[in-house]
């Protein structure tokens, strides 16, 4: 059995408790929600929180609903609620494809959509769908709301924007009417870490494409994105050759660590290859084709 | 009654003999009720823990314990100094070499025990161990074999009087200079290097024990993870010096071993220390880093092999070098005379006039180990050596493997065989079994399937694997682990009511021997299986025996338990004769029950005897009352199980991805006495395969760092990576086993990889690339760059 190192516990009744305990412990203290990222860490001891504050009955903020013109998803949502969700499929398949690939079902049923983007493991997956669907982050403190681009939210690698008294309490997505989604991933084995994986959306008009969302998780690229391939393809037929030239944008742009799960020019390709497969059937299902 | 027939229903349902049945072991089980090593807790015990090296090589300078003693919960800080002043400091491995128990000089392996903290609770053993202070002085380490005997090397070993390099033994096998003739003459050699990396077993328990010292009666009692609980017993009289009467080992519930469970480690001698130094019962369990890190591994071989070949494919001979990565320490279990193990099985399952093997083993910055993993002592090594080196002769000549295979396959007249490395085959009819694989398969029409998609620009492929095991050593006159033969104990008590008791050495780890044995005594006697406990796991309460491993059980202690049973039913005819008052000549048996030759009404069930034996029934003389029996069981021969495996796979050319889409697994272990725990045994080492293959790897860094040290690094395979299974059997029981049975415990590790690997090789048109074939090693071998070390740090 690991055993992590000592550590103090209190369990939150309410967000404003939350915040309210984030404040007193200072910034040795540690939200923990599902808890499948942060407690393995602490029991290999590469993480040591003085103080872990315990958010899982803040049920207040497991919904996903439409406010305002946006998808709302509170951050206590759990993977599992993300894959079953009617209203996210309707809008966006990268949703369930992305759920179907994270880890698996023991973990999608504790871990959540907050914890996954606080966490800001190099190789998370929704940080991918979040960068590409251009998502707005919402963090509360005691003195109010503040919102962050999805695309700002991290701050390095285990690093994100949200201060040491500060909660993500909410995550927005946008609404593309007209647009198709998808999520491609390569894993050693079911559960694993990828080895890459990108995400993608593709709004058309006519066979132009008015708007897309290119995300990329662990193949180094800077905030889970790849803007400049998205800027190529704004504009353009949604051909088989401009996705491909999107697709090498994306190599170009992976900044990826060798490791057990590849090596640089393999991840590099990847990056490639599953953007193109990405868009390409985000395209189809932006023409409304069944893929 | 013979073993093809169905046999007759229990009261409770269950075959009175052999055939399908429920494990007893599931009732507690299921309801979570198994009583495994950390469930034991004894009054006033306190927890274990090790502080391990993070260098792979370095010099102890100097070790402060004085703050983790000083910690309120602490009771005992143990090093190696003070080990050493109870000649503890090292102790014997199962090869002969020396193993540091907790380090007095130099640490070489990362994870090393260096030093061991008593405490009252596991978390604050843990806390304390931060609070001890080592210098260490780092050295520069070996971790790939092959720089082991290079000239700079350091020596790993200085501890040993006279160690000039880090060389362990050079051994061979086989007919070097025919071997050679016959090379030099052919028409076709093929030649193929192939690594089989360091693989853990990983059991889902990890290693640990119970350590109970009674000061006032002087008795050890230890409960603890073994597969070998009497081995254990007398180990820790040879090498603690306790008198072996006062040692009584205890294993209890076993969360799964494949190997890693034979040893002695560390960690239970210090527990055993601990309780010595504190008086009170020491518990220490590992964590699943200290196991993956620290333990028993599996494999690390780095084999050339090379086929000679007429053109048109007839193989003629077979030779192999080798080199043996077995790290710090030459910790391996297997019998003595065989410091390669059975690997010079290796002509596997083919008719090789000649063949020879050279194995060279090396020390390495790595933990020590290397017999595990469900290997049949080596025949792992053995089997996907010589079935990926068929496939290469395949690639060749350009020939259908399955074709290839069949052409050189020893023939079922050809038994009992000899090998040109000196293994009696017992029986075996393989082409059968391949034909049944194939036909399974529907083999002409997966090539057929393969040819349509290559085709169209998509990619699968199909590999077959064809083995031998050689299993259930061993013969007492050849095999022995650090002298102690390799024959198995039994005795059989049948209760004045006819319910039974039946005792073994062997130790279940998941096996399900209360089932089986059970079993095989309801199939000699007609006792219920219901009726028959069967007792293991306690050195106090079970006969002399070497324990389970190597797929060792039934060949061996299955057969003790039958001929026991054999004794049991002799003396029941005895004891039938004097209560019907006939001669036991006039007696003929039925299942369960003696009765007089033409006259069946007359007769006496099995627990009729029984009673009457403990009665008051006048016995002939010289014959003593009750009904039990004992008996040790010295196997003549090895028993000789074998397969066919099928693997058909799809591969994604642009990311590497590889999928297994069906596996065909055809295998013959003789009689099946429960044929439902054979397939649960067949679909776990299918599975192990399928990891092995595709993705398990404890790999390492420059600087011998592990980088494998837990479930998120080093890879085991989920149902999602495997296909349901396709089972099929032959039946060839062996001649000298006294049902027939072979084993088949470790038949599917050994059989699959090679299928998994041929099929991605098959798929890509590749002849060789190096496991495990993750979608980056798939990949990199498509662009025709291979990662050829998958095993070390991919940079």
């Amino acid at each position: 059995m690991q055993v992590p190192a000592p550590f103090e516990y209190e369990r939150a009744t309410s967000v404003d408790h939350a915040l309210a305990l984030l404040e007193r412990h200072g910034p040795e203290a540690r939200v923990i929600a599902g808890g499948h990222s942060l407690l393995p860490m602490m029991k290999l001891r590469l993480a040591r929180p003085e103080m872990l504050i315990d958010i899982n009955d803040l049920s207040d903020l497991d919904y996903i609903k439409i406010d305002s013109g946006e998808i709302a998803v509170g951050a206590m949502t759990r993977h599992v609620s993300i894959l079953d969700s009617a209203l996210l499929a309707e809008h966006y398949s990268i949703f369930r494809e992305a759920e179907k690939v994270i880890a698996d079902p023991i973990v999608r049923n504790r871990g959540t959509i907050g914890g996954s983007f606080c966490q800001a493991d190099p190789s998370e997956d929704l940080s991918a769908v979040g960068a590409a669907l251009r998502a707005t982050m919402v963090i509360r403190s005691s003195s109010g709301t503040r919102t962050v681009a999805a695309r700002d939210f991290h701050d390095g690698p285990y690093q994100t924007l949200v201060g040491p008294a500060e909660m993500l309490v909410e995550i927005r997505f946008p609404i593309r009417p007209g647009s198709g989604s998808a999520y491609e991933k390569v894993e050693r084995r079911a559960g694993d870490w990828a080895i890459a994986a990108a995400g993608t959306f593709v709004r058309l008009d006519g066979d132009t494409v008015a708007d897309c969302g290119i995300g990329l998780t662990a193949v180094g690229v800077e905030h889970f994105a790849c803007g400049a391939a998205e800027d190529f393809l704004r504009g353009k037929q949604a051909t088989a050759d401009n996705i491909a030239a999107a697709g090498q944008i994306c190599h170009d742009a992976a900044d990826p660590q060798a490791d057990q799960r590849g090596p640089v020019d393999y991840k590099r390709h990847l990056a490639r290859e599953l953007v193109t497969r990405a868009l390409t059937r985000s395209a189809a299902r932006a023409r409304g084709e069944k893929v | 009654m013979t073993v093809t027939e169905e046999a007759p229903l229990s009261p409770a349902g269950n075959p009175m003999g052999f055939g399908r049945m429920i494990r007893k072991e599931d009732a507690r089980f299921l309801r979570g009720q198994g009583n495994y090593v950390d469930d034991v807790n004894l009054p006033g015990m306190l927890h274990g823990a090790i502080l391990r090296s993070p260098y792979a090589h370095a010099r102890i300078v100097s070790i402060d314990t004085s703050a983790a003693e000083a910690h309120p919960k602490v009771k005992a800080v143990i090093t190696g100094k003070i080990l050493e002043t109870l000649k503890l400091a090292w102790m014997p491995t199962l090869s002969y070499d020396v193993q540091s128990v907790l380090c007095t000089d130099k640490v070489r392996f990362q994870g090393q025990e260096v030093a061991f903290v008593v405490a009252e609770d596991r978390y604050s053993a843990r806390d304390a161990l931060e609070l001890i202070e080592v210098e260490y002085e780092p050295l520069p380490t070996v971790f790939d074999a092959r720089h082991a005997l290079d000239a700079d090397a350091p020596i790993i070993r200085d501890d040993l009087d006279g160690r000039t390099d880090n060389k362990i033994y050079d051994w061979e096998a086989g007919d070097k200079a025919k071997c050679d003739e016959v090379f030099a003459n052919a028409e076709v050699v093929v030649k193929q290097s192939m690594i089989y990396p360091r693989v853990h077993p990983a059991p889902l328990e990890t290693c640990g024990s119970v350590a109970s010292m009674d000061k006032v009666t002087g008795q050890l009692t230890v409960w603890t993870t073994t597969q070998a609980p009497h081995a254990h017993r007398t180990l820790y009289a040879l090498v603690a010096g306790l008198p072996e009467h006062k040692i009584r080992i205890i294993s209890p519930d076993i969360g799964g071993g494949f190997g890693n469970k034979v040893g002695i480690y560390p960690g239970y001698v210090c527990a055993v220390v601990g309780s010595i130094l504190t008086g009170k019962p020491v518990k220490w369990m590992e964590d699943r880093s200290e196991n993956l890190m620290s333990t028993s591994f599996a494999r690390d071989y780095h084999m050339t092999g090379e086929i000679a070949a007429t053109k048109d494919g007839k193989m003629l001979g077979l030779r192999v070098d080798v080199l043996a990565d077995h790290g710090a320490f030459n910790g391996v279990a297997q019998p003595t005379k065989y410091p390669a193990g059975f690997f010079h099985l290796f002509t596997g399952s083919y008719d090789y006039p000649v063949a020879h093997c050279n194995v060279r083993a090396v020390y390495t910055n790595k933990a020590p180990g290397g017999v595990a993993y469900a290997c049949s002592f080596r025949i792992t090594e053995a089997a996907f050596l010589v079935e990926r080196m068929v496939d290469c002769l395949a690639f060749e000549l350009k020939m259908d493997p399955a074709e290839l295979r069949m052409k050189n396959l020893l023939r079922p007249e050809q038994f009992p065989y000899t090998t040109p490395t000196g293994w009696e085959y017992d029986s075996g009819d393989y082409p059968r079994a391949l034909k049944e694989a194939m036909r399974i398969a529907g083999y002409d029409e997966l090539r057929r399937e393969q040819a349509e998609k290559r085709a169209a620009g998509e990619t699968m492929g199909i590999g077959i694997s064809f083995f031998t095991e050689g299993v259930g050593a061993g013969p007492r006159k050849h095999m022995d682990i650090l002298g102690l033969g390799m024959a198995d104990g039994c005795e059989l008590r049948i209760h004045p009511t006819g319910k039974a008791q039946l005792r073994i050495s062997v130790q279940s780890q998941g096996q399900g021997h209360e089932t089986t044995f059970a079993q095989i005594v309801s199939h000699e006697l007609g006792i219920p299986p219901e009726d028959i406990e069967v007792i293991h796991g306690d050195t106090d309460n079970t006969p002399f025996g070497l324990g389970t491993y190597g797929s060792r059980s039934t060949p061996v202690s299955g057969a003790a338990a039958a001929v026991v049973a054999r004794r049991i039913k002799d003396k029941a005819k005895i004891i039938a004769a004097a209560a019907l008052e006939c001669s036991v000549d006039d007696l003929e048996w039925e299942h369960g029950r003696w009765f007089v030759k033409g006259d069946h009404d007359k007769g006496q069930t099995i627990q009729e005897s029984a009673f009457a034996a403990h009665g008051t029934l006048e016995l002939p003389e010289g014959v003593e009352g009750h009904l039990d029996a004992s008996v040790v069981y010295d196997p003549p021969n090895l028993t000789y199980p074998f397969g066919a495996y099928i693997a058909v796979v799809d591969v994604d050319m642009g990311t590497g991805h590889v999928k297994v889409r069906r596996f065909i697994a055809v295998d013959d272990c003789g009689p099946r006495i429960n044929p439902m725990i054979v397939e649960g045994q067949v679909h776990g080492g299918l599975a192990d395969g399928v990891g092995m293959a595709l993705m398990e790897v404890m790999a390492f860094d420059e600087n011998g760092n592990h980088l494998g040290g837990s479930f998120m690094d080093y890879l085991l395979p989920t149902s999602m990576e495997c296909p349901s299974w396709e089972l099929g059997e032959t039946v060839t029981p062996s001649p000298h086993h006294p049902i027939g049975a072979k084993g088949v415990g470790e038949s599917a590790t050994v059989g699959s990889p090679a299928a998994i690997v041929n099929a991605v090789l098959d798929a890509l048109q590749i002849r060789h690339a190096e496991m495990p074939l993750t979608p980056a090693v798939v990949w990199r071998a498509i662009q025709g760059n291979p990662l050829d070390r998958p095993d070390l740090a991919i940079e």
